[in-house]
């Protein structure tokens, strides 16, 4: 398995890449850390004319919490911010969701900004920059915009993001005082793409579940506090979500066991998230 | 991270000058853009010790340090890795003073390989790996197992040896 021919840029500047990338309209990819795009390229799922190499830029490197915010440039790495020590006070849902993210290996060179930009159902980080009300930055030659992680996803690999704009950064709020967080996905083997994703955060007098690889897009439910317990018919509420998030049957899961993770890790996420308040 | 220079556009025609630092040695060969590293390094370079599997990410056989870093070299372009250090697994002798590092001779001694094709990947992994985190858990091991395929040894050999080389004692737990 090869990649179809492509010519290469390796770009000094963002603009030097945006104004390439304006240029190559739907024949030209941007690559960062490559740990989607690569396999899409090599079983030729995807065959650009042009491929715009963003992960040697300095400008894309931006990693730093400030005013209210943990901004993760498009060239940092998800070994990069997994081992930033402030990382479980600052986005503690990040730091419970990252070890999960594909393996080691892929980690030291996959980007957060590129699976959000991938926009695979499953995966992880797109699910917590919804769960935890992030934002995308989007950067065309003309123009910056600032997208809701909600609207952002439309469906599988698919974004409001235009050919010629590239995700500059993600923004993920940092962790207010009292709120709590949990992770945890199904999958066949630690690292695979997971059947299920589940993510809790308990935010002030709401408890919120989002969930990914069951819809189309990474998909979030919330619900109010009674007596700063889980809602008296917690199972009920995970039922008509596991129902509503509509999965299919694939080759790896029927859409039943789909339903019955969203009930039962859902369930678990939501208590471990509420207990471990701080 | 070298200094960065931009490239003119490089054509999927021709072939390209691409240097990297091989095991400690300077060293220059040509690519096409759309070159693996997995294939530069072997028909190319002729370093035949990086094993190439499954060519998407998922095997590991191909993993090599990229200034020293663990990646896998069939996720990564030739041309992405000009003017880096990539550290494949004949390095580790040539480290050594021709003779196999500690890992490489517990793994013989506690027969962590069988066929030897997953082997250089994980022992590329390893050395990374233990470099940021000298005594893993078996748990924290495992999960960085996770990472690569071997269909021989079900990983009880591999653990074995890395926890022989680490000073800690062996408790089996449930598979990767």
């Amino acid at each position: 398995m090869k990649p179809a021919p492509f010519d290469y840029l390796r770009p000094a500047t963002v603009a030097e890449a945006l104004a390439a990338l304006a240029d190559g309209g739907d024949d030209a990819r941007v690559i960062a850390g490559g740990q989607s795009l690569m396999p899409m390229l090599n079983m030729r799922l995807v065959q650009p004319r042009l491929l715009i190499d963003l992960g040697r830029l300095e400008e894309l490197r931006t990693l730093r919490a400030a005013d209210g915010w943990l901004t993760v440039g498009a060239a940092v790495t998800q070994a990069e911010v997994l081992a930033r020590p402030t990382l479980v006070e600052e986005v503690p849902l990040l730091a419970a969701a990252l070890p999960w993210v594909g393996h080691f290996q892929t980690r030291n060179r996959g980007t957060l900004c590129g699976s959000v930009a991938h926009a695979d159902p499953s995966a992880e980080t797109p699910l917590c920059l919804v769960a935890t009300g992030g934002e995308v930055v989007l950067r065309n030659a003309k123009r910056r915009r600032t997208v809701a992680a909600a609207d952002f996803f439309l469906g599988p690999l698919t974004t409001v993001k235009a050919a010629d704009e590239i995700v500059e950064c993600v923004r993920f709020p940092l962790a207010r005082r009292g709120s709590g967080h949990a992770f945890r996905e199904q999958s066949m083997r630690h690292g695979d793409f997971a059947i299920a994703a589940c993510a809790a955060t308990v935010n002030g007098d709401h408890a919120s579940l989002a969930v990914g690889g069951v819809a189309e897009r990474p998909t979030m439910r919330s619900w109010p506090l009674v007596d700063g317990r889980l809602p008296p018919d917690l199972d009920g509420a995970l039922n008509a979500f596991a129902w509503d998030l509509g999965g299919d049957d694939d080759q790896h899961a029927t859409a039943r066991y789909r339903r019955d993770l969203v009930r039962r890790i859902g369930r678990t996420v939501l208590e471990e998230a509420l207990s471990c308040r701080r | 991270m070298p200094p960065l220079k931009s490239t003119s556009v490089l054509t999927a025609e021709a072939r390209h000058a691409v240097s990297i630092v091989l095991n400690g040695t300077p060293r220059t060969g040509h690519a096409h853009p759309r070159l693996l590293l997995s294939d530069f390094l072997r028909h190319e370079l002729g370093a035949h010790g990086t094993r190439v599997g499954c060519e998407h990410g998922v095997c590991g056989a191909c993993t090599v340090r990229i200034d020293g870093v663990a990646v896998r070299a069939c996720l990564t372009l030739a041309v992405q890795a000009d003017g880096r250090r990539i550290d494949t697994v004949e390095g580790l002798s040539q480290g050594n003073e021709g003779r196999m590092t500690a890992l490489q001779e517990a793994f013989r001694r506690h027969h962590a390989l069988q066929c030897g094709f997953c082997t250089a990947g994980i022992l590329m992994s390893l050395t990374d790996y233990l470099d940021r985190n000298p005594k893993p858990t078996e748990e924290e091991l495992r999960d960085m197992l996770s990472g690569h395929l071997c269909r021989c040894t079900g990983y009880a050999g591999i653990v074995r040896a890395v926890m022989d080389v680490t000073g800690r004692t062996v408790r089996e737990v449930a598979h990767v």
